[in-house]
């Protein structure tokens, strides 16, 4: 029994042995990235392998919060740094002016060719203020309406009433109300969150300009406010903050009749939010004409990592390759940054959840037309604070212009380090 | 003769030993106790954005200290920490005193498991009570909601309960009493437990020789009980004072940071943590950390002033 056991645990010890001398002159990438986005890497991982046999791929992943806080850390003392890092929208800004990335602009990246690929307002956001690139977009979420078409029936309320122009949203509303009982949205801070961005242009900020000045008071936050403010003191919001139990309990009773989202949301709808409203949703534009995007993912390479050209080959692999992408697509509803893959037959499928609605292709048409937004480092903090002031105008009856005012201050403050 | 060389090369082993037995511990107090304390002294000074690496670093004195001073945040911050330290804190004495006393008098059969029973939210994980809590204090779903919409149907009482659902955690009136009553409900068991241990070591002859003198339980609680418990209520109330003026864990699960009402459960600790990890201002971050340090000691040395001196005197006698 002995000598067999032994036999066996030198066998497995051979084997080790022989395994370690064949990856001897392999390199392992190491791959930090955040759920569902390592879905598109573990999904890649057989393509990759074959195309690249000497670079064996190593995915980290790590819950949404808890790795943006590691890699904040390992920027911090340079240690445990990935070769690729995933990011999040919103930590691109935080993360892009501290020189802790490399600029992919330069050589030997020349990143910047790969531009004309990508959904042009993507570079934007992962531009630091200095000029610097420091990652490649690899999906984005343009911005949707989705609605619920049986709601809107029972109300007699069209999805062009929905879309005309914030006013005639919010008359819908009222209608829906009154017909169906059900809310015409989930949280009026989601109405005002997409009103301030009206009107925005390539090149600016949503809450500082080029200069670093802060944009708080200016009519869109005026606006998206009062509008905010109005949706609520005519009860047409459910007071559900998203991704709570309200929210998705919302959404699965049928108490809620429209969410302004990222495409990716009609995903999460359909795996978990309400698997059961299938054929019950669908997307439209913005109100208003207004184009934005909520989210988006991207590969960065820190300035200390190990195997820089493989993360490019890898980053390049992720964002530039067709397949890859479509795959991102299918596997986790990501909406593709590559361009080439908006031209692929799969744009055109109905999707079976929105009731047959070809709705990429509305999606791809907004993501063309999104403002290439500028990110600063304080957006995260921008929006903290203006996310508290408008409570403060909800709950407080506190004076729009003043509590603006008041959100300049504080973020003027704040932004001065 | 022949030893004379290897004794004292023993001893010195020996001598040596106990050393090498508590290294590990003050090479792991140094690496995870005193530096980090050192550096964040050290940080505080400092304005720093970790995310550029610690070459970044800039040295800028106190100004950390009055820029946390004189922000509108940390000021609320602070009369939220003082709120929860003072309306979950001062109920917790309240009713673990008599509790205690009346668990340790009263209840015979089964006193461990009474005890357990109140203790169980202590050592329970703080994910677990927030996902019971958020469902019971659900504004459309949750039972406390469900029961209060009961009570309204009952005459008399129904006018004093609330009609519209209570949005608990979505309302900024609600949202403290909310937080504020986990945090009592999770730490009355531990308070419940030190009195009780502090109960059992007043010898049982001074109450019976209250009895012969013909005083009344009431009277044996205030005159005996209460006198003889100052010594652990000087412990449980500074334990208290630091545990809530430190409160993180229970405002910042119950209610999503993401939410506009999260400010109004903004504690110093929330501020600070978010001061770091949101806004990546890690010198500030240690300048509050400081200050809240400072609060913590002048409260618990005024604690000592009103508790400590007569705890000593009561202690003198009673205890065996």
């Amino acid at each position: 029994m002995l000598t067999k056991k032994m036999k066996l645990l030198a066998w497995a010890l051979g084997a080790c042995m022989a395994a370690a001398s064949v990856h001897a002159e392999k390199i392992v990438l190491t791959v930090a990235t955040f759920p569902d986005l390592d879905r598109a890497a573990k999904g890649a991982v057989a393509a990759w392998s074959k195309q690249y046999p000497q670079v064996e791929l190593k995915i980290i992943s790590l819950q949404y919060a808890d790795h943006h806080t590691a890699m904040t850390t390992a920027l911090a003392t340079g240690s445990g740094l990935p070769d690729v890092m995933a990011l999040d929208l919103r930590f691109i800004g935080r993360f892009a002016g501290s020189g802790g990335l490399e600029d992919l602009s330069k050589p030997p990246y020349n990143g910047l060719a790969l531009k004309s690929q990508f959904v042009a307002y993507t570079f934007a956001q992962a531009t630091s203020p200095s000029g610097a690139l420091v990652a490649i977009p690899t999906d984005i979420g343009p911005g949707t309406l989705l609605y619920r078409k049986d709601i809107l029936d029972k109300s007699g309320v069209t999805e062009a009433d929905l879309t005309r122009d914030w006013a005639s949203y919010l008359a819908a509303g009222k209608k829906i109300k009154a017909a169906t009982g059900a809310y015409l949205l989930a949280d009026a801070a989601d109405l005002r969150d997409i009103a301030m961005r009206s009107g925005l242009k390539d090149g600016e900020g949503i809450y500082f300009d080029k200069a670093g000045k802060v944009l708080v008071d200016s009519p869109r936050f005026v606006q998206a406010f009062e509008l905010g403010l109005a949706a609520r003191k005519a009860g047409l919001d459910a007071k559900a903050t998203a991704w709570t139990n309200e929210w998705s309990a919302g959404f699965k009773q049928n108490r809620i009749a429209t969410q302004m989202m990222g495409a990716w949301l009609t995903g999460h709808l359909k795996n978990w939010l309400a698997p059961a409203t299938e054929g019950l949703w669908r997307s439209a534009p913005l109100p208003g004409g207004l184009h934005a995007s909520y989210g988006g993912s991207f590969y960065a390479i820190p300035a200390k990592a190990s195997h820089k050209a493989a993360a490019w080959d890898f980053i390049r692999f992720m964002t530039t390759n067709k397949e890859v992408q479509l795959n991102s697509l299918k596997v986790l509803d990501s909406f593709p940054a590559l361009l080439a893959a908006h031209q692929d037959p799969m744009m055109d499928e109905p999707l079976e959840f929105l009731g047959g609605q070809k709705a990429r292709q509305l999606w791809r048409d907004t993501a063309a037309k999104v403002p290439a937004i500028a990110v600063n480092k304080y957006d995260a903090m921008a929006t903290d604070v203006i996310r508290d002031e408008f409570e403060k105008v909800l709950t407080e009856n506190k004076d729009v212009k003043q509590a603006l005012a008041d959100a300049r201050a504080l973020i003027e403050r704040r932004a001065r380090r | 003769m022949v030893n004379t060389k290897s004794i004292p090369h023993v001893w010195k082993m020996r001598n040596l030993a106990p050393y090498f037995f508590i290294g590990p511990f003050f090479l792991l107090f140094l690496v995870f106790g005193v530096f980090p304390l050192g550096f964040s002294i050290f940080l505080s000074l400092h304005q720093w954005d970790p995310s550029a690496g610690l070459s970044a670093m800039r040295w800028v004195g106190l100004e950390n200290y009055q820029y946390a001073l004189t922000d509108p945040w940390f000021q609320r911050s602070l009369y939220n920490t003082l709120w929860f330290a003072l309306v979950s804190g001062l109920p917790q004495h309240l009713v673990a005193l008599p509790l205690a006393y009346f668990i340790h008098t009263q209840v015979k059969r089964g006193r461990n498991l009474v005890i357990g029973a109140y203790f169980v939210p202590y050592i329970t994980s703080s994910v677990a009570i927030a996902l019971i809590f958020s469902t019971l204090l659900s504004k459309d779903y949750g039972v406390v909601n469900a029961l209060l919409a009961e009570l309204t149907r009952m005459p008399l009482l129904g006018t004093l309960v609330p009609s519209e659902p209570v949005d608990w955690l979505g309302n900024a009136a609600t949202t403290k009493p909310a937080v504020a009553f986990v945090v009592f409900w999770r730490y009355l068991g531990w308070n419940v437990v030190l009195y009780m241990s502090a109960l059992q070591v007043i010898d049982k002859d001074l109450y019976e020789a209250a009895t012969l003198d013909g005083a009344k339980r009431w009277q044996q609680f205030v005159h005996i009980t209460v006198p003889l418990l100052r010594p652990m209520m000087f412990f449980a109330v500074t334990l208290t004072i630091i545990g809530n003026l430190q409160l993180f864990e229970e405002p910042f699960i119950l209610v999503d940071v993401e939410k506009g009402v999260a400010q109004s459960v903004m504690t110093t600790a929330i501020f600070m943590y978010r001061l770091a990890f949101s806004d990546s201002d890690f010198g500030t971050a240690s300048a509050v950390s400081w200050l809240l340090f400072a609060v913590i000691a002048v409260l618990t040395w005024v604690n000592s002033k009103l508790f400590g001196q007569a705890a000593n005197n009561g202690g003198q006698y009673g205890a065996r």
